[in-house]
């Protein structure tokens, strides 16, 4: 199969872009000024992502579509309100995680944000839950561009003006050149910031829009080490089939009442989990040095024990160290606990930390 | 004149007397990436021809540096273990790797020149 390329597949190259294939497309991994200035442009700046490779999935309906999503999604949607996000995943019944996501109400329904290697897997097991009641289109005659950093809501209100009036995880539609517009403020970087999807005709031209105005194109390179340092999961490492949302340590994101109320796939696991613990939790590492401890490193304690694996490790730019996040036996999970990471044949020390590594304060609002 | 070498595995080599300073070519490290963690040898230990060296690591993965001829290794350059960016900086200068007191050589023969090494990283890279 050949491998797809988005909208922006040409600005990429005019950008000198190194690719490299990621869920089938070819994706930029960094341009000519590398990883670690891209990763501080867009802390400092802002930086403009390239994520059309990921699922935009638009489900239409009215309360029984509400009600009907109850049952997959551990969220209270009866009271989310129009042009809010929530962040959750979509779970097997035992609460592995399938895929995780941001799911925001829109007028005639939901758009679902999926990762890129899970739309079409998702999309076919959505479909069987929902026994195809409700028209769904994960649509791929729309990109989606992220905008983030300290400097974004200037550049982007000087281009499309009232998106400063969003606060963080909620949206609008907006119209710029006749062309209809959807932004949320949100992102994945750590960073103040915003999603836009727009169709693919009007990518190009609208993200030169903003190089213009002094944004810069940051590669997945960037990103990666960017959410790591804001100790955000990524999908295939600290994320998967096999891990529930406790054991990755994000059940501030299951709605407190539908746990009480329970009836939504997976539902049984997470209480028992909530309520008896967990045996592996994923927590944050901090190696002391310089020592990098990339995935699959393995994890000792004090007494030589093999506790766990590291999930994702790199040196963080801003933090100016080495960063990882991995999975150890709950009992090591406590915050300080001293640990040993196998890299290359050697132990070396570190700590099990709290995350994030790196923290700003996005824009809240009164809700 | 001092005469420099240049490895495959894109070190390059300097000989003075029989102590050869070795690091990692321009060309490398624009492969590379970001170099953020680097490891060398020990000092007193003795290394050999096409062996691992050390270790550098960009953003992205690790790479092990190997040692284009054999012998003894005799100084460090501590200061791209402290500041591993300093290799991106200036690779095929003041961001040596290690230096060795060679055993034999006539290892230095087996290594290309500039004109070569420039024409095989040209090609390697297209």
């Amino acid at each position: 199969m050949d491998t797809k390329k988005t909208s922006l597949y040409q600005l990429h190259q005019d950008s000198k872009a190194k690719f490299v294939e990621f869920a089938g497309y070819q994706m930029p991994i960094q341009y000519s000024e590398g990883i670690v200035e891209e990763h501080r442009f867009t802390r400092n700046h802002s930086g403009i992502f390239d994520v059309s490779h990921m699922g935009q999935l638009f489900i239409y309906g009215r309360e029984d579509l509400v009600d009907d999503l109850e049952r997959i999604f551990p969220l209270d949607l009866k009271n989310l309100k129009l042009n809010h996000s929530k962040y959750s995943f979509l779970m097997s019944d035992n609460a592995g995680i399938y895929d995780d996501l941001i799911i925001t109400k829109i007028k005639d329904g939901f758009l679902i944000i999926l990762n890129a290697a899970c739309k079409e897997n998702d999309f076919k097991i959505l479909k069987a839950l929902l026994n195809d009641k409700y028209k769904m289109v994960l649509d791929v005659e729309r990109s989606l561009i992220a905008i983030q950093g300290p400097k974004s809501v200037q550049i982007l209100k000087s281009v499309i003006e009232g998106v400063e009036n969003l606060n963080f995880m909620s949206g609008n539609w907006f119209t710029l050149d006749d062309h209809n517009i959807y932004v949320t403020r949100s992102g994945y970087t750590g960073e103040d910031g915003f999603e836009v999807s727009l169709t693919n005709e009007f990518a190009d031209r609208f993200t030169r829009r903003l190089i213009d105005k002094g944004a810069k194109l940051i590669g997945l390179g960037a990103r990666d080490t960017l959410r790591l340092e804001a100790g955000l999961c990524l999908y295939g490492h600290e994320l998967s089939k096999d891990k529930t949302p406790v054991e990755a340590n994000l059940k501030w994101a299951i709605s407190k009442d539908r746990i009480l109320k329970g009836n939504f796939i997976g539902s049984d696991i997470i209480t028992k989990q909530l309520n008896n613990g967990v045996n592996k939790i994923r927590v944050g590492i901090k190696p002391e040095g310089r020592i990098i401890a990339r995935e699959k490193t393995k994890i000792y304690n004090e007494s030589d024990l093999e506790i766990g694996e590291i999930t994702s490790g790199t040196f963080g730019p801003s933090v100016n160290g080495p960063v990882a996040m991995g999975y150890v036996e709950n009992k090591f999970s406590k915050k300080n606990t001293k640990i040993f990471l196998e890299v290359r044949g050697k132990k070396h020390p570190a700590t099990i930390c709290s995350l994030p590594f790196y923290k700003k304060s996005y824009v809240k609002g009164v809700i | 004149m001092s005469e420099v070498k240049y490895s495959k595995e894109h070190e390059w080599i300097k000989l003075e007397g029989d102590i050869a300073t070795i690091g990692i070519t321009k060309h490398a490290t624009e492969m590379l990436g970001d170099i953020v963690f680097t490891e060398l040898p020990e000092k007193g230990s003795n290394v050999e021809k096409d062996g691992t060296a050390g270790v550098v690591e960009s953003t992205k993965a690790a790479s092990d540096v190997y040692t284009p001829v054999s012998g003894e290794v005799v100084d460090l350059n501590q200061s791209i273990v402290d500041d591993p960016s300093k290799i991106n900086q200036d690779p095929e200068n003041s961001a040596w790797f290690f230096k060795l007191k060679i055993k034999d050589k006539s290892e230095m023969d087996t290594l290309m020149n500039k004109d070569e090494y420039d024409k095989f990283a040209k090609e390697s890279s297209a």
